[in-house]
This record gives C-alpha cells, structure tokens and sequence, in this order.
C-alpha cells in the first residue's frame, strides 16, 4: 500500500464512523412517511454538511449526512480511456445488481462513479463498523480490480490482434514471432 | 471491575432477539419491562428467576411504535407511534384496555412522558409542536392542547419538572426550550419556580439555541433545578437554575454522539449513545462539567486462542481466510438508545439500558 493510501483511508474511516450516526427518524413533511433525508432533502436542518475527501484530483470520497441516512459517492482513479471505459463498465454491472449489494445506490451521483445510500434501517440490521470496514476494502480492492482487469484486457487485446493479422495474413509469420508490440485502437476491442 | 471514580459490574445482559429495542419502560416495582421491537406492538416482560417472559402484548398502532411511558402511581402505560395516534392502557380485570387519545396531530409521533403526578402527558411529535394531553371527564376521553411556537423542527425529545407543570422539549432545531404546561382544567395554581413565574400554558420560560446538533435527550434533575442535554454535537450541556439559568455549560467530548442521558443523583450523569458504551459524568456545584469514566471495560469477546472449528465457520459462513472478528469490546452491540433506572430506591444506581442490538443490560453502577 502506498504511503498515501494510509492516511486517505483513515479520514475516510473516521468521517464514515461519525456519519454513520444514524437514528429511525419519520418525514415531518409527508404524512406517515419515512425516507432518507439525505435523498428527499426536505427539510434543511436535518442535514449535515457535505464533506469531501481526496487523495489526488482524480480520486475522491463525498460523504453526505443527514439524521437517518449517509450517502457516499466515491470517484476512482481513472488514467486512460481503457480505465475509464472498464470503470464505467463494472459500476454498470454492480449497479444493475443494485439490491444485491443492500446498500448500493442504482445511480452514482454527478461527478462520481459509485455510490451508495446507507440508511438507519441497514445500521440497525449490520454492525455498524463492519459497513464502514466494507466502503473501506471496497476503496482499497477497486483500484487492484480495475487494474488486473486492464491487464487482462490486454494479454486478451494481444492475442486477439494475432490471430486477426494471422487471419488477414497482413504481416509475415516471422513478425509475429518476433512479438512486435501491436498499438490497438479501442474500436478493436468490442468483443 | 473498577476504574478510576466508579465501580460497576454487569447484573445482566439479556437479549430479545436481533430488532432493535426502540424504546422500553418500568413498572413501579421495576419487575415488570415494557418495550418493543422496533414493530408494532408492545411486549410486556416479568423477570421469573432470571428468566424473561411476555405477560402481555399490547397491539393497537398499525405503524411502529416510538414510545413508551408507565405511570407509577396509577398503573397506566402511555405509547405512542408513527402512525400518529396516542393510546393509554388500563389495567382492568386482569386485561389491558386501551383508549385512544385526541392528540389531532398529522405527524408521527416521537416521544411520550407521563407528568409526575400523573394526571397528563406530553407528546412530542414530528408536526413541531407538543401536544399535552388530559383526562376529560366530561366527555371520558383524552383531549390535548398544543405547544406550537416557536418550535421549529420535529420534537425529539420531552422532559417533566417536578413541579407537574414545567416542560423541557428538545428538538432538532438545535434547540432546548422549556415551557410551562399548566392546563386549568386539572392542575391548582401552580408555585413560581427557578425556571420563571408565567405559568399561563405554551409559554416559553428559556430558551437555548447555542448547542450545535439535534437534541437527542433532555433530562430534569431529581430536585428539578438543573436541566441536562445531549445533542448531536457529541456534547452534554447543564443548565442550573439556581445558579444561572441563561447560560448553560457545555461539556464538547470526543465520544461519538450520545443519545439519552440520565441524572443518578444531583451531581452524576449517566450518558450512552452510539460509543455503545455508557459514559459517567460529574457535575460540581460551581457547574463545571467533568468526565469520570466509562462504564464498560473493554472486554475482548472469544479468547484469542486459535480454534479448527472458527475458522472453518468464517470459512464456510463468511467466505473468510482471515481470522474474522465481527464483536466490538462494549456490552452492547450497536447505539444504546435509553436508558432507565431500574431500582426502587432512590440512591440504589442500578441502571437498564436498551438498544439497537436488542439487548437490555442492567448495569450496577457504584460511585466512589
């Protein structure tokens, strides 16, 4: 783990402990209603004020508190169209399981990729500082997933770059062995 | 065990399952529990040697309900709930009869409390106002008159005076107000005390706006001339009537926020909230706020020594090749969201405490 990584987490831990402060609380606004504050935004003294913590200007964590709920949208580290091609490609899978997941939100927030919406009903069913370990091993595992998928993706670019010139025989048998290094557009990556 | 200013041991820790205690309430002999599981209904519990077993359940609100009172004196229970109703029950011929209260309220409703002489109740609720309830004997029904300015937020939290008629309210506009609710119809002219001489009903006697987060809790001392607050800030204030009752004294912790507080007499507070452990304060007669310790040792669940059969569990149950610790060090599990006293005598300490583990630990708690 980098040298910066540490401390990162650890704001992050903190604020979430102190966010994750949450009661039953019912809408003074609707009638025998009772909805995440931090979503319907009602009434304003009932919410707390957004905090931003970030790594670098590409990697952040917002976290919104309000009394019966904590919204985390988190930003990841995207440094090239591969990265951000396979980022918006996994939220967009783990998205669409939305309700597996219990406390993932179907839509990030604007300017993040994923967030999730935690509420007095998922604290009082789950130890509270094991959602808060969860974000946390999420935050530390996305980046090694994205990265072994880029490298996956590339080993698989690779192979599929030599049998399609094998096929197309553009280039002789020799230069193939000879493991040429083989610039591929992201067109030829719609497999 | 001991720390340094207190002396405690846990009589018993009992849980009901895995809801949440939402809120819970005693007798007047303390034998017998009323409480409910984050649902419906109202659970009545008797300790048989060490044994808890449901004497009643008392189902009328078709929403969750949020709270509950059990008159001492007159053996009544008060509850309340989100479906916005009031209930009180009478125990007639071995049965609990209920009858609705007038609250005419379109809010939930959030916390409940018998005055002490029993003769009303206040209702906090989520319309912002405070309805105080009687009895009519009239008509043989409950009416209620409201307390509406200038509350500006849902009404978390209400505590009586003493003196039957002056009322703390906390809300989560950040502010403690006490007012007076003296009702004509049923209570004779009341004395002017340190909290101020208007007695005509939803007067606003103080005011105190300076605290930085919800009030979660509100608490009348037993001599009833101090009054003590948590509010989301992590922060305990004392305001002493004798003293200075425009200036409260705020006591900022680093603890996470506390959601109720008791007095265990005129110079000890009991706080607990989502630290999941409750924390002893002192108060001095110069006012000044200190912290004296916590009341639950950190206590290591499962002995560290390294068992075959955990690790295939966290293996099978869990997906996990890491030694997997899921309990935190405190007796309780998760935010403890009352607390009571659970003794007869006044000076015995013996505290219960309930919570969103649904666990209820009685504390014996001595003071040095």
């Amino acid at each position: 783990m980098s040298a910066t990584l540490r401390p990162y987490l650890n704001a992050v831990r903190a604020t979430l402990t102190a966010a994750l402060c949450v009661q039953n609380f019912d809408s003074q606004v609707v009638e025998r209603h009772n909805k995440p504050e931090v979503e319907v935004r009602s009434s304003k003294e009932l919410l707390l004020n957004p905090v931003v913590i970030s790594r670098n200007e590409k990697e952040r964590v917002l976290i919104e508190g309000s009394v019966n709920s904590v919204r985390v949208s988190i930003a990841i580290k995207q440094a090239d169209e591969i990265e951000k091609l396979l980022c918006h490609k996994f939220m967009r899978f783990m998205a669409m399981r939305a309700e597996n997941f219990s406390i993932m939100r179907r839509k990030p927030i604007e300017g993040y990729d994923i967030s999730f919406l935690i509420t007095n009903f998922n604290t009082e069913q789950m130890y509270k500082h094991k959602l808060v370990d969860f974000v946390i091993s999420f935050m530390e595992e996305i980046d090694k997933e994205i990265s072994d998928m880029k490298l996956t993706l590339n080993a698989r670019a690779r192979i599929c770059a030599e049998e399609f010139l094998k096929k197309a025989s553009l280039i002789k048998q020799d230069k193939i062995n000879q493991r040429i290094p083989v610039k591929i557009s992201t067109s030829l990556l719609q497999f | 065990m001991t720390s340094n200013g207190a002396h405690y041991q846990v009589a018993e820790a009992h849980s009901f399952g895995i809801e949440p205690i939402t809120c819970h309430a005693w007798n007047k002999n303390k034998t017998e529990i009323a409480f409910s599981l984050n649902g419906n209904d109202v659970i009545l519990c008797k300790n048989h040697n060490g044994h808890w077993s449901t004497t009643a359940t008392l189902s009328a609100h078709d929403l969750r309900v949020t709270s509950i009172d059990w008159a001492p004196d007159t053996n009544r229970i008060v509850t309340c709930g989100a479906d916005r109703n009031a209930y009180v029950w009478t125990f007639v011929n071995g049965a609990w009869t209920k009858a609705l209260v007038l609250l005419r309220i379109n809010r939930a409703a959030t916390c409940v409390r018998w005055s002490p002489k029993e003769n009303k109740f206040a209702v906090g609720c989520g319309a912002k106002l405070v309805a105080v309830c009687y009895f009519d004997e009239e008509n043989d029904w409950w009416l209620s008159k409201h307390i509406k300015k200038p509350i500006r937020s849902t009404v978390t939290t209400i505590d009586w005076h003493p003196n039957n008629y002056a009322l703390a309210v906390g809300a989560s506009d950040f502010t403690t107000r006490v007012f007076s609710a003296y009702i004509k119809e049923v209570d004779e002219k009341p004395q002017p005390s340190a909290w101020g001489e208007k007695s005509t009903f939803a007067s606003l006697m103080a005011e105190y706006s300076r605290s930085g987060g919800w009030v979660h809790s509100v608490r009348f001392s037993p001599s009833g001339d101090k009054l003590a607050w948590v509010s989301h800030d992590s922060s305990i204030s004392v305001v002493d009537s004798r003293r200075d009752v425009q200036h409260p004294v705020i006591l900022r912790t680093t603890f996470l926020p506390f959601m109720d507080c008791i007095w265990l007499s005129e110079a000890f507070i009991l706080a607990a909230g989502h630290d999941c452990c409750p924390i002893l304060y002192s108060v001095e007669a110069t006012g000044k706020l200190s912290f004296v310790s916590k009341i639950d040792q950190a206590q290591k669940r499962e002995s560290g020594a390294f068992s075959a059969l955990k690790k295939f569990k966290d293996l099978d149950l869990r997906a996990a090749t890491e030694n997997v610790d899921v309990f935190i060090e405190t007796t309780h599990q998760n935010t403890i969201t009352q607390l009571s006293r659970s003794s007869t005598d006044k000076n015995d300490t013996h505290v219960c405490s309930t919570g969103m583990d649904g666990q209820m630990v009685l504390w014996d708690v001595r003071i040095k």
